[in-house]
């Protein structure tokens, strides 16, 4: 069996709304890869550890709540530090323009904002994987 | 330092390598068994099975802070299925363990099924096995919603936990057969729910309708928890602690030990045998010539078969015959 791709979904920070992540989480399902969605209220640190523990390869952040400027770097940092630098880190939800250039310097591959397209998402993942793989 | 001594000197990101490798049958994987191999078998490894939405995660959550209060390392095995349409899966056990999550104690690992049906997915033994070399002393397996042909479990747990809710229908005729009869301690969750004493009543008149147990056999306790709130973990441990005190006691920790080595080593043996026998009718031609017969009703199956097995045998010990050292290559 060849290599499946592992995406853990993570909602950090104090907002309540999943939607987004879950739509998200099924399309990478319905893509053939594993998902694994750690719920609502995550601590970067809690998130951290689920990625090395999950092995994951790619680590989709939700955030509506505008403390990405805080908790992004946050983690990366802390994935960085757990020898898991190499995982793709992926932003999607709300993130005004003037903030994504800090995000793409602080390690994220990429921030997707409201209304991109699932296949778009979906295939942007699958590529940077497969191409650093 | 290489992936097995990071494995065994305790770091998480080795494990979590080790566990990737193994699922995805990774040409290093097995190499890195044999080699962790004798440094397993210390571990003590507990199921939890029962039917979809009875509240098996949050229970194993519940339980793996119980079992981390005693300063040991605890592993989390859990499972959900993969999709059969695209091979996907969401995995969503995590969201309802979220108090052992916060303690790097508690190594938790999602699973996908990958199409293996029995409860588990097909690299359960062996990520127990990469856990219990890693230095986790207590290993909870969490195994997929289970009804009756799920009982893999009992292959590799010592202690299976069976846990139903009340309010799921007639919740005991779904699990009467097959896991009924795995389960060394049963849970009735969500125990503050109406009908949780009917539920209770009618495990424990399965559990006499049992076939006769020894005098002194292990008798499965019936438990009520609230695991939302934690109310009765405490005593689901406690009746585990005492079937593996039992377990000691009767010698059932030795003998499930040669019984999980001695059905590892037959499905290991029988899956060398039968790719070695397919490998050789494949090329001797053997394959093509009796899957003719069997397609034109010429030969049954079970006959074609044992046609296959006697020419084999032939072949292999024409090979060894001495002074025909290059037997091998006129089969």
């Amino acid at each position: 069996m060849g290599k499946i791709i592992r995406v853990l979904v993570a909602k950090p920070g104090l907002d309540s709304h999943d939607r987004g992540a879950k739509v998200v989480a099924r399309a990478y399902r319905d893509a053939g890869m594993e998902v694994i969605y750690t719920g609502l209220h995550q601590t970067p640190e809690q998130v951290a550890e689920a990625v090395v523990q999950e092995d994951a390869d790619v680590l989709a952040i939700s955030i509506l709540s505008g403390a990405h400027e805080v908790l992004v770097p946050r983690m990366v940092e802390l994935l960085r530090r757990r020898g898991r630098g190499d995982v793709l880190v992926l932003v999607g939800g709300v993130v005004p323009d003037d903030d994504v250039p800090a995000l793409l310097q602080a390690g994220v591959a990429r921030v997707f904002g409201p209304g991109s397209r699932l296949d778009e998402i979906v295939e942007f993942t699958r590529r940077a994987v497969e191409g650093s793989g | 330092m290489d992936l097995a001594s990071r494995l065994r000197a305790g770091d998480a990101a080795a494990l979590a390598r080790a566990i990737t490798l193994v699922e995805n049958s990774d040409a290093g994987a097995r190499r890195l068994l044999s080699e962790l191999y004798p440094h397993t078998g210390r571990a003590r490894v507990i199921g939890i099975t029962g039917p979809p939405g009875v509240g098996k995660s949050t229970l194993t959550d519940q339980l793996a802070v119980e079992f981390r209060s005693e300063g040991g390392l605890v592993g989390v095995v859990a499972v959900d299925p993969t999709s059969p349409f695209t091979g996907g899966a969401i995995l969503g056990d995590r969201v309802r363990m979220t108090r052992g999550a916060g303690d790097p104690g508690v190594f938790i690992r999602s699973l996908a099924t990958r199409g293996q049906l029995g409860g588990l997915s097909r690299a359960t033994g062996d990520v127990i096995k990469l856990m219990d070399a890693g230095g986790r002393d207590v290993i909870l397996v969490e195994t997929v919603g289970a009804g009756q042909a799920e009982i893999d479990i009992m292959h590799y747990a010592h202690s299976t936990l069976v846990v139903v809710a009340p309010g799921l229908g007639d919740e005991i005729q779904a699990i009467k057969a097959g896991i009924m009869e795995i389960g060394h301690v049963f849970v009735v969750n969500k125990a503050d729910r109406d009908g949780a004493d009917r539920t209770a009543a009618e495990l424990e008149m399965m559990l006499e309708m049992a076939p006769d147990r020894d005098p002194g056999a292990w008798r499965p306790p019936v438990i009520r928890t609230v695991a939302r709130d934690g109310s009765g973990v405490s005593e689901v441990r406690r009746q585990a602690d005492a079937h593996w005190a039992y377990l000691k006691r009767e010698g059932g920790l030795e003998e499930g030990r040669r019984r999980r080595a001695a059905s590892e080593l037959a499905a290991m043996a029988g899956s060398l045998a039968e790719r070695h026998l397919l490998e050789w009718a494949r090329i001797s031609g053997a394959w093509n010539r009796v899957l003719d017969q069997v397609t034109e009703r010429q030969v049954d199956p079970y006959g074609g078969a044992e046609v296959l097995f006697r020419e084999y045998r032939e072949a292999a010990l024409l090979s060894r015959t001495p002074g025909n050292a290059g037997g091998r290559e006129e089969l």
